[in-house]
Order: C-alpha cells, then structure tokens, then sequence
C-alpha cells in the first residue's frame, strides 16, 4: 500500500465522505489514488474556496471539515481559511502536499514552510516525514480539531511520503498526554455552587450566550428550558445566533457594536452576568472596562485561557456547558420575580420599525427574508454591513443554522461556505446573504455551484460599494469615501448567467416580495441581485471603544461622532 | 514581577517555535529561555524567566498549556529551587591583575578558564544574584564580553 492509499483508509476510517480542494504537482500521488477510495472530492476553483467550503461543512454539522491542497501557493491560498476556523473554533482539517523530503529547506520549486506558516493559525500543525505514521497522526488531527474547544488542524505531507511503500500498517495511537489534555474538565464543584448563589441573589440577572452554545449538541435546549423557567433574559453574541427562540419574549437579541438597544441596556444594568461560550471580543463588549460595570461575572467556558483574558470573571468556571446548564438547571428552576427588571428591559426601544413598502431598504429584504425561513434553513453571510443586518433580522430556530465569520471577519467565506453547508445538508434549504464586495472575493465557486447543481439562494445585498467601510468614512472620516465605491462592478446578471446560474435583479420591494417565496421553494441555484438603497447604514451602532451605553440610534449626534472618529 | 515557568514539552522539531512564537505573538516578556533534554529523550525541559502581573502569567501558563506539544507547565517562582546560570566573561588583565582577579574569583568559587597575552576569560556559575556581583567586581578591571546562559532551575527535594 502507498502512503496515498494509507492515507484515504485513514480518513475513511475517521468518517470522511467529503473532502474539498485542488490538485498540483506536490498532491498528484495521491489525486491519482483518489477515485479507489470512497471519498466525494469537490473541485472548488481556489484552494481558499476549499477551506471554507470544508469550514462551512463542520459549522454545519460539527463533524471535521476537511480540504486538500498541493505545496507552495496552494497551501499559502489556505491560511486565511484556517485563520477564519481558528478564529471561530471550527474543526478543520487541512492536508497539504510539500516538496518531496529530499528538496526540503532549498527553496524548491512550491516549497513553502506550512509549518511556520499555519502555528499561530491553527489549534496544531503536524509534518509527516514517514509514511508508517499516518494512522497516528490523522487520527491525533482528528482528535485534536474535535476535543476540548474545536479547531482547524495542517496536515504537511511531502510528496515522497504519498509515494513510499508501507510496509506495515501500524495502529493509530494518541499521545497519552493528549488523552490527558483534552478530558473533559471536571466541574469545580465549589465555584458552580458558588454561581448558584450569586445567581439566586441576583435582582437582574441576564445570560449571554456565544459559539460554545451553537458548538455542543442538546446545549441550547437546556440553555432555552433554564432560562424560561427563572426568567432570565437572554442576549447572544453573533456566533451565538440560532440557540434561542428570537419570538420570545425573554430574548433581547444580539449584544455589542451592532447590539440591539434592549440587549446593550440589559448587560450594562444587569447585576449578575451568565457568560457561557463566549470569549468577550471587542466587538462585544465595546471598551472592556466599561463593560456590564454593576455585574459579577459568571463566565463558563471549555477552554481555561478565556477565563480572565479580556474580562476578569467573579467567577471562572472551566466546564463544558451543557454539563453546567444540567448542574445549574436542577439547583435553580423557579422564577424569583424578575418582573421588575424585565419590565424595565420592555421599556427600551426596539430596532426601528422598517417602511418597507417605497424603497428597497437593506433591512426591509432581511425581514423578508426573515419571515420565509423554515426550521431547516441555514443562513449564510459574508462579512459587512448585510452581515450586520442579517444578524439583527434573520433568526434561524436552530443551533449551527446561522454560519458567518464572526471573530475574523473573512470577506469571501460566505459563498464557498455556503457550498459546504449545502453539500452536508442536501436537503436542507441554504440562503446566502452576501455584498458585492465580499462576493468578488470568491465567486469563482460560482462554478461549484453549478457544476454540483447546489439550490443554493444567493441573496447580493447589492449597494454598489464596501458599504461598512463606506458606513465608516460617512461617521468617522468626514464622509471621506476613499476607495470604497464600486465604481465598475460586473453585470451581475450576466456574470451568474455566464455560469449558467439563474439570475434576476430587483430594484422594488414589491416585486423582490413577490418573487422570493417562490424562489425559496426552487430546487436549483438561483441568484438575486437586489439593489439596496445604498446609502443605508447600520444602526443600532456604539462606535468602536465606546462604552455600550453611548449607543447610536441613528446618525444625528456629528458632533459626538467627529470627536471620536 | 519575574516569573520562574518549568515547562515539560515533546522533543520535537519546531517546539521551540512553536512556544517563542507564542510569547512573541501575544506581546508576552521573555526575559530568558533555556532548553535542554531531559533524562527522558522524548521530553525536553524548558526553563522560561518571564516578566509580567499575576494576570499575565495566568494567560502565559494557559495558553503554553493549549499547546499541543507541551506537556506540563509548572510556575516554580515561589518554590524552594536551586537556580543556576552559567557566565563566561572576557577581562582585561596584565600580568599583576591576573593573579589579583584570581584570588577574587576564588571568593566565588568561580575560576579563570583561558588566559591571554592581556585578558583571561573567567567562568562562573549560580544564581542570578552571584553572576550579578561576579560581575560588577570585575567591571574594574575592564570588561571585554560577556556570554550568560538563561536560568536552569530545579526544585528541591522534600528535606
Ligand atoms: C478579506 C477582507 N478584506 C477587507 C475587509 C474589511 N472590510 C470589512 S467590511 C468591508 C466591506 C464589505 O463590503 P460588501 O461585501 O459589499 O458588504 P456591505 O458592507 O456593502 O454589505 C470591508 C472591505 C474584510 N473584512 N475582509
């Protein structure tokens, strides 16, 4: 058996089904093993499509995302995909072709250190310099990307290692040190009993939810059931969308920079802070010692180095969540009569109320959208302004339904990672919000989407320019618009037709109201280039380091903003 | 304040790396590093000085502990530990100086290693406090070089 062979056994005998990426020299050996192993390999058209299509894959389903590359550029192309994994914890597998051992450390032809390349990007990397320990090593990369908190794992295999005869085929084994590494942590039973006091004191307390909720099968629904019978409101970060119901009552929506009104108040009078899953990023908390100033601060999460890095928790605990929620929901399961602060929460403004009917307003299309979401539907995003509208007006029922990147932010993810969640879920309904910005970052895929017949429903929240950063100049930069107006953007039409995409554009409410239902229901790829008022900005807004309180309704205070900007 | 850390990791290629990248990414204060197998081969022990507040450190031994190839991380700074450094310095010396650094190194249990036509290098080990008086009572004589090692640290066994 060749190292090639070997390696597909392994990965087969790990669950892959699915892999995405792009041949070159470094991985001809084993492309040409390819079609003798049981593995789908999905030709995406830019290895960065690759890592986020297996990204979006293991958002979707929690299982690993895995991707192949060949040496060199391909393998440089990755490195931003697994940043954006990274980032948001998101199990990825990524394995590269190197130069063969030989060449090493000659600057060979497609010789590029992916080693030093991927450390500060990935949870590990690992280079193969002998084919016997294959099995090992994938099933540590497996092990490594899906234990403790997930995230992506580099895989370098020179390409004389696909190419070496195994003469035996050794067992996998895992480092003991690891099996110790990633237990499952053992909840400090004096800190958790702790939490149930503070929490039983607590006149206002308030829960913020984040990615580790979205990352735990059976988490939310016991998060959901807690939280309804204390009556305790709930606020969740941008990767905590889709773990509450957003119909009810106790849900006060997305918190930070582009928080709602209701739930920026709640965490800055709240008086006891549950933190579950959440890393307090800058984009949540605004500037961090202004943030939630009257609360103690539970803060439950699987990873130890969260706890005390952005802010200091009264009370830390190392745990996973659905192992807290289950402890803390038999100690505490009756409201205490948080009517009062409730009612206080009730008083603050909700989002504007959008007239739809006139114009085509951004936030108009996402409550449409909004409105036509069924129980299976995964969301979408790329990264901006739609990004934000989406956040505060599409809510999917269901955990893992809502795929953005979140903690970096990656103009681009959205359409190749909306061709990963389609491909785990063939059945599922997959609604793409992107910008004509991000889009071009990536569009390509367009060709997957195609090729693959994929009824994914690209929505092109489309204002001619790289509208958050155009939002910015208007509010900080003296409405400055350097270099952020699409002057020259492709006919879009055409170009989704070029791919043999059906497309259509929309300029009224009416028609696109008209048209989308329907849509929805299509079994084929379909592109909608809707033409937002493109002046539109996002609001409700707390300009960056800001304190959550000095939060922007709209943009009329010039005077408060140019003394920031 | 300055943190003694013993970090047990594998003996692999890149660890190095892969914990100095880590401190230069996260803005982390390496004052010095030693590295060096341990009486496992597998296992290396890294002795890493680093300056910073209780908060810091906290992060510091977190974040090396998500490192896949570090096994342990242990912060010995309020142990009871022998601490040891190794100093090679390179003085000016003429003949008569020679003798007098000497009989001033003996004080110290630290010994001339080389001698030149107009210098001798002298060698000396302890702690941090040793190697620092080592060498201000030869800064009179004119100092040439000065090469230290980092800190290896040890703790003590239960008396
Ligand atoms: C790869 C990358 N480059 C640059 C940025 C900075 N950036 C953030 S939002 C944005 C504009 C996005 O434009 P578009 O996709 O059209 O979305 P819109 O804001 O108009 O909805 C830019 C350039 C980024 N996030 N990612």
């Amino acid at each position: 058996m060749l190292g090639a062979e070997l390696l597909l056994k392994c990965l087969e005998e790990q669950g892959v089904d699915l892999v995405f990426g792009l041949p070159g020299g470094a991985v001809l050996p084993l492309y040409d093993v390819l079609r003798k192993s049981k593995i789908k390999h999905i030709l995406t058209k830019h290895e960065q499509g690759a890592v986020h299509a297996a990204d979006g894959y293991a958002r979707a389903t929690g299982k690993v995302g895995v991707c192949f590359s060949t040496s060199g550029p391909g393998a440089t192309n990755l490195v931003t995909g697994l940043a954006t994994a990274r980032m948001d914890s998101s199990p990825v597998i990524a394995i590269t072709g190197q130069a063969a051992s030989p060449f090493l450390g000659k600057d060979s032809f497609q010789e590029a250190d992916m080693i030093g390349l991927s450390l500060p990007v990935t949870k590990h990397s690992y280079q193969i310099r002998d084919a016997h320990d294959i099995p090992s090593i994938v099933a540590e990369a497996f092990f490594i990307a899906t234990q403790g908190r997930p995230g992506p794992v580099l895989i370098d295999i020179p390409k004389d290692v696909f190419t070496q005869k195994v003469t035996e085929i050794k067992k996998p084994v895992i480092r003991k040190s690891l099996l110790v590494k990633f237990k499952k942590p053992q909840m400090d039973m004096k800190l958790a009993n702790m939490a149930v006091e503070v929490l039983k004191k607590a006149k206002r307390p308030l829960i913020l939810a984040g990615g580790g909720v979205n990352q735990v099968a059976g988490a939310s629904e016991l998060l959901q059931e807690f939280a309804q019978k204390n009556e305790i409101p709930v606020v969740q970060t941008l990767m905590g969308k889709g773990i509450f119901p957003a119909k009810h009552p106790l849900f006060l929506g997305m918190v930070g920079m582009h928080g709602t009104f209701k739930a920026n108040w709640a965490v800055q009078n709240c008086d006891c802070l549950l933190a579950i899953g959440v890393r307090f990023d800058d984009r949540v908390t605004g500037s961090v010692e202004d943030f939630a100033p009257l609360a103690k601060v539970i803060h439950v999460d699987i990873d130890p180095s969260e706890h005390n890095k952005n802010r200091v928790a009264d009370i830390p605990l190392v745990a996973d969540c659905k192992d807290f929620l289950k402890f803390i929901s038999e100690k505490l399961w009756a409201s205490k009569g948080n009517k009062e602060w409730l009612r206080q929460i009730g008083l603050q403004s909700d989002l504007p109320k959008i007239d739809a009917g006139r114009s085509l307003e951004p936030e108009g299309v996402m409550e449409l959208v909004n409105s036509l979401l069924d129980e299976d539907t995964i969301v979408v995003t790329d990264v901006g302004q739609h990004q934000m509208w989406a956040a505060l007006y599409v809510h999917p029922s269901k955990p893992r339904s809502f795929i953005t990147s979140g903690g970096l932010g990656t103009m681009g993810f959205g359409l190749p990672a909306a061709i990963g969640a389609q491909m785990a879920y063939p059945e599922k309904r997959v609604i793409l919000i992107t910008g004509d910005g991000s889009l071009q970052m990536n569009l390509q895929e367009f060709a997957v989407v195609k090729q693959w017949n994929l009824p994914i429903k690209i929505l092109l929240i489309n204002n001619g320019s790289l509208g958050m950063v155009r939002q910015w100049q208007e509010l900080f930069f003296q409405k400055n618009y350097a270099e952020s107006i699409l002057e020259v953007g492709p006919d879009w039409i055409k170009l989704a037709e070029a791919y043999g995409i059906k497309a259509k554009t929309f300029d009224g409410f009416k028609e696109l109201e008209d048209a989308l239902g329907s849509t929805f229901n299509d079994r084929e790829p379909c592109f909608l280039d809707i033409k937002v008022n493109p002046m539109a900005n996002v609001f409700p807004m707390v300009p960056a380091g800001c304190s959550l309180d000095q939060i922007w309704g709209s943009w009329k205070n010039e005077a408060h903003a140019s003394s920031i900007g | 304040m300055k943190h003694t850390l013993a970090v047990l990791v594998e003996n692999h290629p890149g660890v190095l790396q892969r914990v100095s990248g880590l401190f230069a990414r996260r803005g982390y204060n390496i004052i010095s590093l030693v590295v060096s197998e341990t009486e496992d081969s597998s296992i290396s022990r890294m002795t890493i000085v680093v300056d910073g507040d209780e908060r810091i450190i906290e992060q510091v031994t977190k974040q090396l502990n998500k490192l896949i190839d570090v096994i342990k991380v242990q912060d010995v700074t309020n142990e009871d530990t022998v601490d040891r450094q190794l100093l090679l310095v390179r003085v000016n010396a003429d003949n008569p100086a020679k003798a007098e650094i000497a009989q001033l190194m003996d004080i110290f249990r630290a010994r001339i290693v080389d001698i030149g036509r107009k210098s001798v290098i002298v060698e000396a080990t302890g702690d941090e406090e040793k190697i620092e008086a080592i060498i201000r009572s030869l800064q009179p004589f004119g100092i040439q070089e000065i090469v230290k090692t980092g800190i290896c640290s040890m703790v003590r066994g239960p008396k």
